[in-house]
């Protein structure tokens, strides 16, 4: 466990020894505030809650998560450190929980940094305050699937461009597939089991459900297996693609 | 003497070539293992496997008894490496990435922070310790690469080109620092440069194609030049024909060439079956009353030998 620290905390230092950490924030705020405010309408609604905050993190995350996975092993792939990583008596699971960990630390981190929002909303009305945390870990699980793929396709990769545009791709299916444009492709032709399967695997449904407030333990497991899945896959990749 | 590595019946492919073609061989503690070979030889490959970074199609690695197969994790931790080019983290500092290194390798606080130092004193790198590894140059990272791989003061030591892109003098702290750590130690190191097998190693593996094609001592190598034991001599004011004429008398002597240059005659005598003939060269001369400006006998070049054993495996396939 100690190593899975180790790894996490060089991880974490490395984002905030690169301009990477503070560019990340300073947007992510920035984005969350305008799309609140502006985008969601925040004060015509008149509303003591922060579902519009929310509702555009599916979103958010689409964007600026990828940018931040795309280094994970591309980056090592492409300056050969992976050699050096791999040759220290750590076990692969090791290696890719520590990376996978510093990014969702991360990203926790600028989650919490939103916490102007709570209070505005708190000095302004009444909100249930349960809501928005549900709201808030919702938010930090889906955050933890995007990063799981993204670390994952970032394993197959040297090229962090191509790490970040496949990433963005694949969570896009992923946050579409209950959406007329990803089911119409399969409707007709493929079994109604396959149809119905796809579209439960939709971000934006488990993770509406979490953000109104009610964390059903189906949508924990949904974006819990999928992170284990994707990091599954990340340390096969590795194991099989070290040598390119 | 204790096996510290033992490689037995290694081989590795990659899509179209084999990297490594059933390569074994042992190294003992104090040895220092010069591991040489043309470019695309296997002898990367090799050292990666020997580390646990690649899986062999087939054989075994054997480090200090353990299978890496079985206890990778173990054999890691009695293992030191520097991968081909150095390969390090150019945001961390070395104090930074070294404190990592050895974090991961089990050390921890005043153990820790009096290995960084000690090590850091061994490469000479107290002056770029807070500076991003990024920044430094070429000598210094590779320093910072030695360093993390002989902080934890392994048993096992697989260098892979330490000296290259250093400078001459930065070569030559490398050289000593290894033979100062080789006592109590197995290392492997693998160059390009001849100069360094005849520098450090105590025993050498040519590898060509996959395989290997010379194992022995430098010494031992070298007197499989066909210039071992061939004398060199220089003489003043004479004709090189009637020199090569006197020469050529001797017995066990195989070819003599004279040149005339600058008024001197430069002549090398090479024996026949590597027999040491420097005693009748220079009775020779004494007998013919020559004014010898120079007389040496040669150990033989590992560059020939080298050459030789790479390239006659490759006309061989």
């Amino acid at each position: 466990m100690s190593n899975v620290w180790l790894i996490t905390k060089r991880e974490l230092v490395g984002y905030f020894t690169t301009p990477i950490a503070y560019v990340f924030i300073v947007i992510f705020l920035f984005l969350n505030g305008v799309f609140t405010f502006y985008l969601g309408g925040f004060f015509e609604r008149g509303q003591a809650d922060l579902v519009t905050f929310f509702s555009f993190h599916p979103w958010l995350y689409l964007a600026l998560i990828p940018a931040l996975t795309m280094r994970l092993w591309a980056e090592e792939r492409r300056s050969g450190t992976i050699e050096l990583l791999l040759t220290l008596p750590i076990s692969m699971l090791q290696a890719v929980l520590g990376k996978f960990f510093a990014t969702w630390a991360f990203t926790a981190l600028a989650l919490a940094l939103t916490f102007p929002m709570w209070l505005t909303v708190n000095y302004l009305g009444d909100p249930d305050n349960g809501v928005i945390l549900a709201g808030y870990i919702g938010s930090l699980l889906m955050a933890g699937a995007y990063i799981a793929i993204g670390a994952c396709i970032s394993a197959t990769t040297k090229n962090q461009v191509i790490a970040f545009v496949i990433a963005a791709v694949v969570c896009l299916m992923f946050l579409l597939s209950g959406f007329p444009l990803v089911l119409d492709f399969f409707d007709g032709w493929a079994p109604e089991l396959v149809v119905a399967a796809i579209s439960g695997m939709s971000f934006l449904s488990h993770f509406d459900d979490i953000s109104k407030g009610i964390i059903e333990l189906r949508d924990v497991v949904y974006f819990v297996s999928l992170i284990v899945f994707w990091l599954f896959a990340n340390a096969v990749l590795i194991e099989l693609k070290k040598a390119d | 003497m204790t096996t510290l590595v033992e490689i037995s019946r290694l081989s590795k492919r990659f899509a179209y070539i084999t990297a490594v073609d059933d390569i074994s061989f042992q190294v003992d503690k104090g040895e220092v293992l010069g591991f040489l070979g043309p470019n695309g030889a296997g002898k990367s490959t090799t050292m990666k496997m020997i580390t646990g970074f690649l899986a062999p199609d087939a054989g075994t690695v054997r480090v200090g008894g353990r299978d890496i197969a079985e206890e990778p994790v173990e054999v890691k931790k009695r293992l030191g490496y520097l991968p081909e080019g150095a390969p390090l983290y150019p945001d961390m500092t070395p104090a930074g990435f070294l404190g990592f290194v050895g974090a991961v390798r089990g050390l921890r606080g005043d153990s820790l922070r009096r290995r960084v130092a000690d090590t850091v004193k061994k490469v000479n790198l107290q002056s770029v310790l807070e500076q991003p590894i990024g920044t430094l140059s070429k000598g210094y990272k590779r320093r910072v690469g030695i360093a993390q791989a002989i902080m934890h003061d392994p048993e096992v030591l697989i260098l892979d080109e330490p000296t290259d892109g250093l400078d001459p003098n930065q070569k030559h702290e490398v050289r000593s620092l290894i033979r100062n750590m080789a006592e109590d130690k197995a290392i492997v190191l693998s160059t390009h440069i001849l100069e360094e097998v005849d520098a450090v190693c105590t025993r050498v593996i040519i590898v060509a194609e996959g395989k290997i094609v010379a194992d022995g001592s430098p010494t031992e190598l070298e007197a499989r030049s066909n210039l071992h034991n061939a004398v060199t001599l220089v003489v003043r004011d004479r004709d090189p024909a009637q020199v090569k004429q006197e020469l050529v008398k001797l017995n066990r002597v195989a070819a003599v060439e004279c040149v005339a240059r600058n008024g001197l005659v430069h002549c090398t005598v090479r024996p026949e079956n590597s027999d040491s003939i420097v005693a009748a060269v220079s009775g020779k001369a004494r007998e013919n009353a020559w004014a010898v400006e120079e007389l040496h006998v040669h150990r033989g070049r590992l560059d020939d030998v080298f050459r030789a054993v790479t390239t006659a495996e490759s006309k061989r396939s």
